[in-house]
């Protein structure tokens, strides 16, 4: 390597980033990674470990702080400024175009030319040869994109950069997408990319990946930076501390729960995505009434996938799903809910609401066809009116009136308008889904209150949330996803603390077969 | 029926059938040009009258068929990049610009005729009809050697220039699409924005790029409407060819496949006039490119669906494999 005057090929100093809106996604970071490691950025969904590594790669300005690259500060004002400041970025989500062969992407925006006009194509898949064999990362230069499979896009997505000149490779969340067999693969060739004196930065929240092959690792947990740490002295039970806690804890009064019987019942249950990775494992268990079931994981690890088939939002893979000793696999998402069950979906503004609709509309949205709203053939608007006007009053919505656009309204009254529309439909079944993310502290508040005082008329509750606070204060019993898999299940979620649940969330703890088996109350 | 049949077994039916299909194909070719980077330009058959309107004018206020073709080109390029700005740069949505165009198309240039001819002869006239003569006509190309070839010299030879440069451009568009840098970017701007941005290619020049080739394949359809196909401007004479050309560009994304759909279509039109020219209800034999049209689309949509599942089958297959492996 050449001489440069800093140890460090990357050195971001005390950078700031707070978006127009306020939200601040990281506060006063040191990011320093040495020239020539396999440096780890950890962190849980929300730590602010994309908007740095966008910052590194020119898609997004610090609001203050300094980049450095390789002793020289430097202005990363675009991704091709970084690209010629020797940064390349494998993203999580490629930046590759389906229908072009391996060899047209790899050139694309630099391809060779012959007589001045026309693409040397010959040349681009020469290239391509050549960076394939030279960093042993094989790839089939004629084929097209859209038919190779995951692990192939991502070695053309790591040429793509390296070809670029790329010194500083960033890979986003790269073992996401991949089989184990990928990624043991995928390892080694990053050992050896390191072994040419190249420096990888390593986005994950896998513990095993991390220790097995990076040398150092920085912490992010909630946009601040909580130390960078040799991996060799570091404890898995240090890194899931740093990683995993709480700041404030928001205590929610609530007395025991007394479960009576089963409403939801799943068992087997199984998500393979159409990379062929299997999602959700062979899941099983019940929620009862009067109980509110929390599950918990860092994202990404089944829970969306869970959510959406127990809602009939992606197909069932195997097992099954009982609502009240019914099935109710495959049934429209009306039949579903005729059956007492209701909703809070993850992403509010695409499942949640119809911006533009207004909060009357919106609340009716699942009850518009009942004959009580209806007279005759056109809606009973005087009903329609009463009953947005109460569920207003009593969710605490603000607004002018159930004429407004919801799209208008804050996020926590969004929330308030969705929430409203679920629980008065008169559920049995209550899917949480992060049910307070991004909103205000009183929304919040009320959301959960409204939770725990379902739970306790009668009506079985399952919250999944990120957020372990919440997950730990509502939850009556909770259990723990990793890996598509349940790693633990607690009866009484008020023994646990913030260490044991990172353990399991981070998969350093798993449970027996037995006692996970008890969340099936048969 | 046997006298349609022997009707339309004769070099002059055929010979007409490349006619009609000339103007199509050079706004097929734009529709593809676009449709490969992205954009649904509708605007084509607008941008066909305008510049048919304005080759004719150009040819006769400047007694050259030359000049009065490349004003008809240049005027295409200008209202597609104009369609552009409108597009990329202020945001409006590209299906209604295309519909703004289309609609400038029909009315403004009516309007515009009249104003020329009150100010040129006194009166406002209906059409320009009467402001070309035969000589301003783009001229007709007589092949040697094939031209004395029996019935395959009498269809193929003696089409106007446009004709034969209309059948060139499906080469020309094929080689700028899939030899060229500019097509290369272009298509992943069309499929991939994203990754297109992320290595440095600019998507809104791409666009621009496209646009304007787009404007100039129109360019070339109006002109040849004006000053081949008929003699001279007249309302709406374009009438409806540049959707034909959307049509024919769904059927198939490739140059080489929208050309014979194109052909079908020109086929379907000259077949339209033969039957009412052997005594056939005008009205009943005039929906049958229409009809051909929408079966066309059909037929293209059932087959593009078992092909797409032929593939994700096969990619799954492949994936399967490799976790056996």
């Amino acid at each position: 390597m050449a001489d440069f005057k800093s140890e460090y090929a990357v050195e971001m100093r005390k950078i700031s980033k707070v978006y127009p809106n306020g939200v601040a996604a990281n506060q006063d970071v040191d990011f320093c990674v040495r020239r020539g490691e396999i440096h780890a950025l950890m962190g849980e969904n929300g730590a602010g470990k994309s908007t740095l590594m966008k910052m590194l790669f020119g898609m997004e300005q610090p609001t203050s702080g300094e980049i450095i690259i390789n002793g020289e500060k430097v202005n990363l004002s675009s991704p091709t400024v970084a690209i010629s400041k020797g940064i390349g970025m494998v993203h999580q989500h490629f930046m590759l175009v389906p229908s072009l062969t391996v060899a047209e992407n790899m050139v694309l925006g630099m391809a060779p030319k012959k007589n001045g006009l026309f693409v040397d194509y010959d040349e681009a898949v020469e290239i391509t040869k050549e960076y394939s064999e030279k960093f042993n990362l094989k790839v089939d230069p004629n084929a097209m994109v859209m038919d190779i499979p995951v692990g192939m896009k991502q070695k053309v997505e790591i040429l793509k950069a390296l070809v670029r000149g790329a010194k500083i490779l960033i890979l986003d969340e790269p073992t996401a997408v991949l089989t184990t067999q990928e990624t043991v693969e995928l390892f080694k060739e990053l050992v050896s990319l390191k072994e040419q004196g190249y420096t990888i930065i390593f986005i994950s929240h896998k513990l095993n990946e991390i220790m097995q092959i990076t040398d150092r690792l920085s912490i992010l947990r909630g946009g601040k930076f909580m130390g960078v740490r040799e991996t060799k002295d570091v404890t898995p039970q240090e890194i899931s501390r740093l990683m995993v806690g709480r700041d404030v804890v928001l205590k929610v009064e609530k007395d025991q729960a007394k479960p009576t019987e089963t409403v939801l019942k799943v068992r087997n249950l199984e998500y393979v995505n159409e990379y062929g990775k299997t999602m959700v494992d062979k899941l099983s268990f019940d929620v009862r009434r009067g109980e509110i079931l929390g599950i918990a994981g860092v994202e990404g690890n089944g829970q969306k996938e869970l959510v959406d088939m127990l809602f009939n939002l992606a197909p069932v893979g195997a097992g099954t799903i009982e609502i009240n000793g019914e099935s109710i696999v495959g049934l429209p998402q009306a039949k579903i809910r005729e059956k007492g069950v209701s909703l809070i979906p993850e992403d509010r503004m695409l499942y949640g609401i119809a911006a533009d609709a207004s909060i009357e509309e919106n609340v009716i949205s699942d009850r518009s066809h009942k004959k009580e709203l209806n007279k005759g053939l056109l809606f009973n608007m005087k009903k329609i009116h009463e009953l947005s006007d109460q569920l207003i009053k009593d969710y605490l919505i603000l607004c002018k009136s159930g004429e407004q656009k919801v799209g208008m309204l804050s996020g926590g009254n969004i929330q308030k308008v969705v929430v409203a529309r679920e629980f008065s439909s008169n559920p049995q079944l209550i899917i949480a889904d992060q049910p307070t993310r991004g909103i205000d502290v009183g929304a919040t508040e009320f959301i959960r209150k409204k939770l725990v005082e379902l739970s306790r008329s009668g009506i079985a509750v399952l919250l999944i949330s990120a957020d372990l606070n919440e997950v730990m204060e509502l939850s009556d019993s909770l259990m723990v996803m990793h890996g598509g898999k349940i790693a633990g299940y607690f009866e009484d979620a008020s023994v646990l603390n913030d260490e044991l649940m990172g353990e399991y969330m981070l998969g350093l703890k798993h449970q027996s077969e037995e006692e996970i088996r008890r969340v099936c109350h048969e | 029926m046997s006298n349609l049949l022997s009707s339309m077994m004769t070099p002059a039916f055929f010979f007409s059938i490349i006619r009609i299909t000339s103007p199509i194909l050079f706004a097929t070719l734009g529709a593809v040009i676009v449709e490969k980077a992205g954009i649904s330009n509708i605007g084509l058959e607008g941008i066909m009258m305008i510049s048919a309107l304005f080759g004719s004018l150009g040819a006769y206020y400047t007694s050259s068929w030359i000049v009065g073709l490349l004003v008809a080109l240049a005027v295409g390029v200008l209202v597609a990049v104009i369609m552009s700005l409108f597009a990329f740069q202020l945001k409006t949505d590209i299906i209604l610009v295309g519909i703004a165009i289309n609609m400038i198309g029909s009315g403004g240039t009516l309007f515009l005729v009249k104003v020329i001819t009150n100010l040129t002869e006194g009166k406002p006239l209906s059409s320009t009809t009467s402001l070309i003569t035969k000589t301003l006509q783009i001229p007709t190309v007589n092949i040697p050697i094939i031209r004395s070839i029996p019935v395959l010299g009498k269809i193929i030879s003696g089409h106007s220039l446009l004709t034969y440069v209309a059948f060139l451009m499906v080469f020309v568009v094929w080689v700028i699409l899939y030899k060229t840098s500019l097509g290369l970017n272009l298509r992943s701007v069309g499929e991939n924005p994203n990754a297109a941005s992320s290595v440095g290619v600019s998507v809104t020049k791409v666009r621009y790029i496209a646009m304007g080739l787009s404007g100039l394949m129109a360019g070339f359809g109006g002109a040849f409407m004006s000053m081949s196909y008929a003699m001279g401007w007249s309302q709406d004479m374009v009438a409806g060819r540049g959707f034909i050309a959307l049509a024919a560009q769904a059927m198939s994304a490739e140059p080489l496949g929208s050309m014979f759909a194109t052909i079908l279509f020109g086929f379907a039109q000259a077949f339209g006039i033969k039957l009412s020219s052997i005594g056939f209800d005008s009205n009943l034999a005039s929906p049958i490119p229409y009809i051909i049209t929408i079966v066309g689309l059909v037929i293209f949509a059932i087959t593009k669906r078992s092909k797409e599942a032929k593939r994700l089958a096969a990619v799954g297959a492949a994936a399967e494999k490799e976790k056996e492996a």
